[in-house]
């Protein structure tokens, strides 16, 4: 594609170019401003709930201390222990921070508003967020010190268990929509709440919300797994670990690594809006003469509020009860799942 | 060269164990523990305990220490619920010396002592909650704690090294107001430490993380000398309160709760109906000591242990004279040794007082209930994942100030 758009007879190929950077651009400040309102929301409701006030002193009602507390990351000096990797303890926060980001690529927020529509979009996410790992293991790896290298081998593992259950959560959805492409999925749930595939009321008589409502649950709390976010948070585990695999980071490498994280967490928010909640699609027909956007960014903001909720509220698993859950519940449920779903697209002629 | 490969040789190869260092800068370590920690993968196979970075040396300034400036050492041990160490000392005190209570000294110290366990057991129940991981129940607590703190403060003028136990009773009586205010705070304190309980005790994963964790027999209680909560959780109902009452506990009505596992679980619930029981005994308190019949004094007056009135003062040589000798020289307590011990909120805290007829102790030796239960870390914790050596060390309930003295 790049060799044609690249030849001088085709002069669309500078348009194109400078079309799709503006869009990725425009979506990078979109999310980075609002992951800094997010993050401020996220302290607020767990102060909130701790009966604490939360940032109140930088700007009016806290709102500008992300911004503070970004500035500071960055004016601090990067200290790098030694014995540590130098190359690898700098690129791990990089990989975080650059795969939380292109996540985002096909992530459709209204319609036609995405940066590529990939018809194999869903494989494309679950390809970039099974990276994600990447970051964590190298990171506490090449910290050369005890707890990040326990809370690298921890997070490795619980990632790869959830991701298992998540997939084949997703393939649930995907016999639904009978596609890959995330514009699609969402296109397929559109007329109102009941056939967003949490409830699916679409197939009755065929109760399929029984299937479909625990899946959306499963979901949530894999995605909660797959974060990093209590009650799944061993990999940073205070009482244990300390910080896990960032105990060794500061500064600018601590920043990109909780970006990439909160990322990760609007991300996954984004994806439960997506494949069990409709989209941006209103839950009522005549409440659609609110813009599409609105409907998705009020979504992913509720999902956020859960995510904060729970970890204001839950204690932390111990790592054989999550290994216990993802493998023995989690893995064993979702797979009848995919059956159940299967042969109701099978036998019930909604294939065609 | 052995052969390797051969499975008989395999403990050879045995070198993977994990040693890290659990403190003594560590979040969950509770103040200033070390735990040398050998792992293999997330088992724990050895636990290593190592003491002595808060060590004052107590013991030895008390011996150089009037008895009446030795009781602000108390203090310092458990800092958590200082009054109840106080009680112990100035408790051996009485008895070398004979000094008589006045009762209204007894409750007002009966009163600060159920304070004191009120604060402990908020701190050590919400930490353990914090030690799996619940990062609200801690700060909920600690508005609680805060009011008790208040309390202290306005009895004795600081809010945590009190200094407000005497030989003899306590250093001032309260004000009404302060009785009344208590009172008012034992009314609306179960309905905060309800809302704790709905947060933490029937939620699954508190109980996944604290069932059948950390599990101490009956036999392993008596042999490892615990005492307190660690053998009522195991089922052992020993409480010093009930079995060798001292102060006027045995005029008072409460309950001691008794566990069933030993579990960690257990000991969580304990503590939790135990702040329920110590609300009753304040309320009691409280109750007789708002009555106008019971006004009077709170220590000995017209004897040699307590100061004479300011007012008098002013008039009198002999009571300037006697101040000034009670807050100099002190009392001289007659020779002969003393081993009290109260129902501190850990466990059974101990004053074994040596005394020579001169105006400060021989000897000192301090019983600290948590130096027992961290003993035995090592067997406690052995075999257990890495995550429960939090948990447990938790509901050990160990504070550093007296362990290490």
């Amino acid at each position: 594609m790049w060799t044609y758009f690249l030849q001088p007879e085709n002069p669309g190929a500078g348009f194109w170019i400078a079309d799709t950077l503006s869009i990725i651009g425009l979506f990078m400040i979109v999310l980075l401003i609002s992951l800094a309102f997010l993050l401020l929301m996220d302290r607020k409701v767990w102060a909130s709930v701790q009966m604490r006030k939360g940032p109140n002193v930088v700007g009016a009602f806290g709102l500008l201390q992300s911004f503070a507390d970004f500035l500071k990351f960055v004016f601090k000096e990067i200290v790098v222990p030694a014995g540590a990797d130098r190359t690898l303890f700098l690129i791990a926060p990089l990989i975080t921070f650059v795969l939380a980001f292109i996540g985002w690529a096909v992530v459709p927020v209204a319609p036609g508003w995405v940066i590529s529509d990939l018809n194999v979009g869903i494989l494309y996410l679950f390809a970039i967020s099974s990276l994600g790992v990447y970051g964590i293991i190298i990171g506490g790896w090449a910290s050369n010190s005890k707890y990040p290298f326990l809370g690298a081998l921890r997070s490795a593992a619980q990632m790869v268990s959830y991701e298992v259950s998540i997939g084949f959560i997703i393939v649930t959805v995907l016999l639904f929509a009978g596609s890959m492409n995330l514009s699609v999925i969402v296109e397929q749930q559109a007329g109102g709440f009941w056939n967003w595939n949490m409830l699916a009321l679409h197939t009755l008589p065929v109760p399929m919300f029984l299937v479909m409502i625990p899946m959306t649950a499963i979901f949530f709390i894999s995605a909660l797994a797959e974060t990093n976010r209590p009650p799944f948070d061993l990999p940073e585990a205070e009482s244990e670990l300390v910080a896990g695999y960032q105990v060794e980071y500061s500064s600018t490498p601590y920043l990109l690594f909780m970006i990439g994280e909160y990322l990760n967490i609007v991300l996954m928010c984004a994806m439960t809006t997506i494949l069990f909640f409709g989209g941006w699609h209103a839950p009522f027909e005549f409440l659609s003469f609110l813009p599409p956007f609105f409907w998705f960014a009020a979504k992913v903001i509720f999902f956020f509020f859960m995510f904060a909720m729970v970890k204001a509220l839950v204690p932390r698993y111990r790592y054989d009860q999550l290994m216990r859950l993802g493998w023995k519940i989690f893995l064993p449920t979702s797979l009848g799942a995919v059956v159940l779903v299967g042969a109701y697209v099978a036998y019930s002629g909604a294939a065609s | 060269m052995t052969d390797l490969t051969n499975p008989e040789n395999m403990e050879q190869l045995d070198d993977r164990k994990f040693t890290i260092n659990f403190g003594p800068q560590h979040p969950a370590a509770h103040g200033v523990l070390r735990l040398v920690l050998e792992l293999d993968g997330e088992i724990v196979d050895r636990v290593d305990p190592h003491i002595g970075l808060l060590h004052r040396g107590t013991e030895k300034l008390l011996e150089h220490k009037t008895y009446l400036q030795g009781i602000g050492y108390f203090d310092r041990l458990d800092y958590v619920a200082p009054m109840n160490q106080e009680h112990a000392f100035c408790m051996a005190v009485e008895k070398l010396a004979g000094i008589p209570v006045p009762v209204r000294g007894e409750y007002i110290r009966v009163l600060y002592c159920e304070i004191g366990r009120i604060l402990s057991h908020i701190l050590n129940v919400t930490t353990q909650a914090l030690d799996v991981g619940a990062l609200t129940p801690p700060v909920w607590g600690f508005e609680e704690r805060e009011k008790l703190m208040v309390f202290y403060e306005r009895a004795s003028g600081s809010r945590m090294h009190a200094h407000y136990f005497r030989p003899g009773g306590v250093h001032q009586d309260l004000p009404p107001k302060l009785i009344e205010d208590i009172g008012e705070w034992c009314e609306q304190f179960p309905a905060k430490l309800k809302d704790i309980d709905n947060l933490l005790t029937e939620n699954r994963i508190f109980k996944q993380r604290n069932v059948d964790i950390g599990v101490v027999s009956k036999e392993e209680a008596l042999e490892w000398g615990f005492s307190g909560v660690m053998v009522r959780g195991s089922g052992m109902a020993w409480d010093l309160r009930r079995a060798q009452p001292y102060s006027v506990y045995d005029e008072l009505d409460f309950n001691i709760p008794v566990g069933k596992n030993g579990d960690c679980w257990d000991r969580y619930l304990i503590r939790i109906e135990e702040m329920l029981e110590s609300v009753k005994i304040m309320k009691q308190c409280v109750e007789w000591l708002s009555r106008a019949e019971n006004a009077g004094e709170v220590l000995p007056t017209n004897s040699k242990f307590a100061p004479p009135r300011r007012a008098e003062m002013k008039q009198s040589m002999e009571a300037l004279i006697h101040h000034f000798k009670l807050y100099t020289e002190g009392v001289h307590v007659p020779a002969g040794e003393a081993y009290v011990a109260v129902e501190a909120p850990k466990g059974e805290f101990g004053v074994y007082l040596v005394a020579d007829g001169t105006n400060k102790p021989y000897r000192v030796k301090i019983r600290a209930p948590g130096f027992a239960h961290l003993a035995a870390m090592d067997h406690i914790n052995r075999g257990h994942q890495l995550a429960d050596v939090s948990a447990i060390l938790g509901s050990l309930d160990i504070v550093f100030g007296e362990i290490d003295r």
